[in-house]
């Protein structure tokens, strides 16, 4: 199960890379093994707003639905175009082809309260 | 009793395995304040031949098209069926089976939806169609509901001259959700009003629901309300209660329809009171994971060979529970599977020939029927095989008075539009020959005299 | 051991497209013999494209063949817990077809289709003393329409009470289509947990209710196959909240004789002509999914009812507070006739019979393999056992137990279902089904059991004797085809 030391996780295990205040997310490593094989993948519209917490999109495998929750607020700049289209990297690289949106961080001081990665770690070996 | 096999010894024996004493100790969860303390108050066992003795009795009581010349449409049709449709689905692999939820043991089932999917796009013009349910009007009904999902508005405009039982089941479906339904009035020519429809269509519509042909067998303009729909972003769905009529009509699809649902029971199922029959629903490639309902698709085994599994089930009630796009759990499918059969054997010429025919003898009777003194067509739009007749006095009596001569003239239209005391529906099929119309029109003179 | 399942001759089958060739034809029609007639041409389509061209024989081979790769109840034993996959009684077929009823057409003058109403009127007297409701309309079409007319009228009776209670109590023991039900009347739904011994108890119940409750949905039996032993004290919870009590009967195989909902407190229950009544499956319908209510529901019936006047039936559709109604037309007709015919034959006597060996059969597959399969919830099961794949050995999972019990010659069981236990096994024999039968399945499941210990590839490659092993589902989902479409 690969956990990377540069990101931060969340409860909901999505992770979220931060660099000059735009965030990017996907799921974990340890989300994608539990899903098993993703078939679908729903992303929001660039432009729109989501906040923490709240579900900005799905990710289906042929017999689970789970919805993705934000980690953190702000507006969506950017979103993998190409995932709906090979929901299969999902499984197969969530950390790196697999990212599913960038947001421009409304609140950066929400991304303090996430996990790093030896928290989550520890989070999931509790699973 | 013979559906039951077990022996008092078997009986015993398996009692004795159980490790209880009698029948009773299964039951003994059951509060003593809950069970039935009498025998139930029904009839006694009847023997096979008595069944079959007592449901004939009630079978004399009815008059079909055995006893009667038949003029009935409004939702259910009088079409012939081939003998193959029938022999076909006796085979119990069929009609025994339950929803294939195990493909490799329901491969039958599987690629016959399939086919049905394949037909149904082929027949509406659509890309994309679901296994079926239960019949047109609940398709209609969540055809406005997918359509207040993908747009996310909630207001539904319904033609009026839509089948009033789809109407009426639209709202049932949505009495308690957030959705408004307006009525879109017609004109003078039984076709919808566009002008009072452009009025009606706004930035808050998720969609026009329009009959194809309408409740009065009238062939809409249907790509002018399409683009009239698309013009403020709601979607058009088209309803079909005859579906027999795209043999011969414009596919709705081609015409610019985004859902398209309707009923088909005139593929070869017989009209048996009304139902079962068979809801289609179809839909543009873009919508397919709102779609309500079951789903078929293509896929391969194990070592490569190519098979069928029911998918993108993630939609369904059973994954998402309360999330789900229907609450329905199954798909009409042994009348979808006659609808298949029925349309393969009939395929690309027969169901063009067939609505030729039904449309030839509708316009026979329209115009021999207009010429009567005392009775008129009301609507001057094109129709396919039905019609509505206007007469100048009560055609309720009127249609009964046809009844003592052997004629079940159409359907008195005051059973749904009050107003409409003088008018009636008449529905000719292919069913109905040159001498049964000719008996109708004189009999109708007769009605006058 | 000896088993059924063996491999008999399969024939490879096309897509009845592949079949077509321009010019062949499968119909035939009278000459016309009025004048022919157009449309104007913009309304006039050319020609349905794709349709195929076959001819009659090349329809019924098609057919015949496809219908040699499906398993129904006329094949074999068929356990789909929850489905009650019951015997389906020929005479029942020939009934439906009799030209008098398949033959009478919806809008029939009512003085026309006595026999029709009659028949309607009778089956509904018939399905409320078998439940101890005060009505019963035959309206829907399938079981979860059936949960749509009764959370309907439950809603309108609030409505009407001036009440605007937003919540529905659902066990996490329940099928989707409850959930899914009560979201479509407006409802949010508030799952409760079941206990530890798998049923609902009174005390849960009575945490959760409130004022803002406006219904609970139940199964009893429960999908465990345990009856609700609380269900009497529930329903008085319920109503003295200020609620209402739904039940979905589809289960109702279990109690025929026994124990009826109506004389529980339980205010709707949806009946499946499908399962309780013999009626076939049809590979997915048609079903149907009579409620029956309690008289205070009684003005919100979906309309037309069909009602007794003196020796005369007819159609009220004079019902102001009605829901509406469900669906065209009066209701899945053909599949009522049969359900009658089958009343008929059983009588009262019968069906009590049809429970208690239902019931029985289950028990005996239970005594047989619960030494061997991890049956987490020991209560008292009734028509139907819920096992787990736990004891399975070699890495072996409930889908590898499926697979493996078709290559012995049957219809898995259902699995996966209920939720709350991992790895359900859910068999249910129904009444129809010789110990022999049952003796055979057994020693399967034995069998079964271990050779996942012994050599478990024969159950992760299962099965071997279909014409198609193991489908790929996530390739189907992944890239949905969900048509045919002539190569270029």
């Amino acid at each position: 199960m690969e956990i990377r030391d540069e990101l931060k996780y969340s409860e909901d295990h999505e992770w979220i890379l931060v660099e000059e205040g735009i965030a990017t997310i996907g799921i974990s490593d340890f989300a994608q093994d539990a899903m098993g094989d993703v078939v679908f993948v729903e992303l929001p519209e660039v432009g729109s707003n989501i906040d923490a917490g709240k579900t900005f999109g799905v990710v289906e495998s042929v017999k689970a639905v789970s919805d993705l929750y934000a980690p953190v607020s702000g507006e969506v700049v950017e979103v993998n175009e190409g995932l709906p289209d090979a929901p299969d990297s999902v499984n197969s690289s969530p950390y790196d082809d697999a990212w599913m949106v960038k947001i421009k961080l409304s609140d950066a001081a929400q991304v303090e309260a996430l996990m790093d990665a030896e928290a989550y770690r520890s989070c999931i070996a509790e699973q | 009793m013979r559906y039951i096999p077990h022996t008092e010894e078997d009986v015993r024996q398996m009692l004795g395995t159980i490790g209880v004493d009698s029948i009773e100790d299964l039951f003994s969860e059951i509060p003593r304040d809950v069970r039935l303390d009498r025998p139930y108050d029904l009839v006694a066992p009847m023997s096979e031949s008595e069944v079959l003795g007592e449901l004939k009795r009630l079978a004399r009581q009815n008059a079909t098209v055995e006893t009667h010349t038949s003029f009935l449409g409004g939702g259910a049709y009088n079409h012939f069926s081939p003998s193959v449709v029938d022999h076909l689905i006796s085979r119990s692999e069929f009609y025994s089976a339950y929803t294939p939820y195990q493909p490799e043991i329901s491969q039958g089932t599987l690629q016959a939806i399939f086919e049905y999917q394949t037909l149904i796009c082929q027949l509406t013009g659509m890309d994309v169609s679901n296994a079926s349910m239960y019949d047109g009007a609940s398709a209609c009904a969540e055809a406005v509901l997918m359509s207040v999902r993908a747009t996310r508005r909630s207001k539904v405009l319904l033609a009026s001259n839509l089948h009033p039982e789809y109407r009426e089941t639209v709202a049932t479906y949505c009495r308690y959700l957030d959705i408004e339904l307006v009525a879109v009035p017609y004109l003078e020519s039984g076709r919808i009003d566009q002008k009072l429809l452009s009025g009606l269509l706004d930035k808050g519509a998720a969609a026009l629901v329009v009959g194809y042909p309408n409740f009065f067998g009238i062939i809409e303009e249907l790509g002018v309300l399409a683009d009239l729909a698309h013009e403020v972003g709601a979607l058009l769905v088209s309803a079909t209660s005859e579906p027999v009529a795209l043999g011969k009509i414009k596919s709705p699809g081609e015409l610019g329809a985004d859902i398209v649902v309707g009923e088909g029971q005139s593929f070869g199922m017989p009209v048996s009171f009304g139902g079962p029959g068979v809801g289609f629903f179809a839909t543009r490639q873009k919508t397919v994971r709102s779609i309500p309902g079951r789903l078929v698709g293509a896929t391969t085994d194990k070592d490569g060979k190519p098979g069928y599994v029911l998918t993108l089930a993630t939609r369904e009630q059973h994954i998402r529970r309360e999330k789900a796009t229907s609450n329905i759990c199954s798909n009409q499918g042994l009348c979808a599977l006659i609808a298949n059969i029925y349309l393969c054997l009939m395929g690309k010429n027969g169901l063009r020939e067939l609505a030729e025919q039904n449309l030839a003898k509708a316009e026979y009777a329209k115009a021999a029927i207009g010429a009567i003194d005392g009775f008129s067509i009301p609507f001057t739009a094109p129709t396919f095989n039905e019609f509505v007749v206007e007469f100048e006095g009560d055609a309720d009596a009127m249609l009964e008075s046809l009844e003592a001569q052997g004629i079940l003239g159409g359907i008195p239209l005051t059973k749904y539009f009050p107003e409409m005391e003088n008018r009636f529906l008449v529905c000719v099929t292919e069913q109905n020959s040159k001498a049964d119309i000719d008996a109708l029109v004189v009999a109708l003179k007769g009605g006058v005299a | 051991m000896n088993r059924i399942g063996t491999r008999g001759l399969i024939l490879k089958e096309k897509l009845i497209f592949e079949h077509s060739d321009p010019g062949r034809k499968g119909y035939s029609l009278p000459a016309l013999d009025v004048p022919p007639s157009t449309l104007p041409e913009e309304l006039s389509r050319l020609e349905i494209e794709g349709f195929p061209e076959v001819s009659e024989v090349d329809v019924v081979r098609h057919f015949t063949r496809l219908s040699t790769w499906n398993y129904g109840v006329d094949t074999g034993f068929y356990p789909l817990g929850s489905c009650t996959m019951k015997y389906n009684p020929k005479v029942n077929e020939v009934v439906a077809r009799l030209p008098g009823l398949a033959g009478c057409h919806p809008h029939t003058p009512e003085r026309l289709s006595q026999g029709a109403l009659g028949m309607m009127y009778d089956l509904q007297v018939a399905l409320a003393e078998l439940s101890g409701f005060d009505a019963v309309t035959l309206q829907p079409a399938a079981g979860a329409h059936g949960e749509l007319a009764g959370m309907l009228m439950i809603r309108a009776w609030h409505e009407a009470q001036g009440s605007s209670r937003k919540k529905v109590l659902i066990p996490d023991t329940a099928h989707g289509t409850n959930p899914a039900t009560a979201a479509l009347c407006g409802y949010d739904v508030v799952p409760i947990a079941s206990g530890d011994s798998g049923v609902l108890t009174a005390e849960t119940v009575a945490a959760h209710m409130n004022e803002d409750v406006a219904a609970l949905m139940i199964t009893n039996p429960n999908t465990l196959g345990i009856y609700e032993a609380d269900i009497r004290k529930i329903c008085e919870i319920v109503h003295e909240g200020g609620g209402l009590v739904y039940c979905d009967g589809a289960n109702f195989n279990a109690v025929m004789g026994i124990a009826r909902p109506g004389d529980a407190g339980v205010d709707v229950m949806h009946f499946n002509l499908h399962k309780t009544f013999a009626t076939p499956h049809g590979g997915g319908g048609p079903g149907s999914g009579p409620v029956g209510i309690n008289k205070k529901l009684i003005p919100y019936l979906p309309k037309p009812v069909v009602v007794r006047e003196g020796e005369k039936y007819r159609l009220d559709y004079d019902r102001l507070e009605s829901i509406g109604r469900l669906r065209s037309f009066y209701g899945n007709f053909g599949i009522m006739l049969r359900a009658w015919a089958y009343i008929l034959t059983m009588g009262g006597e019968g069906l009590k019979q049809v429970s208690e060996m239902a019931v029985l059969n289950a028990n005996y597959i239970r005594a047989r393999l619960e030494e061997t399969y991890h049956l987490p919830y020991k209560n008292r099961s009734l028509h139907e056992a819920v096992f787990s794949d736990k004891n399975l050995g070699g890495g072996c999972h409930t889908l590898d137990l499926a697979k493996r019990l078709i290559d012995y010659g049957y219809h898995p069981p259902t699995v996966y279902f209920p939720l709350v236990v991992q790895g359900a096994i859910m068999i249910e024999p129904t009444e129809t089904e010789s110990m022999e039968v049952l003796d055979e399945f057994c020693d399967a499941m034995l069998a079964i059991a271990e050779e996942a210990e012994n050599n478990p590839e024969l159950l992760l490659e299962a099965p071997s004797v279909t014409a198609l092993s193991r489908l790929d589902e996530t390739a189907a989902a992944r890239k949905p085809v969900l048509r045919y479409r002539a190569e270029a």
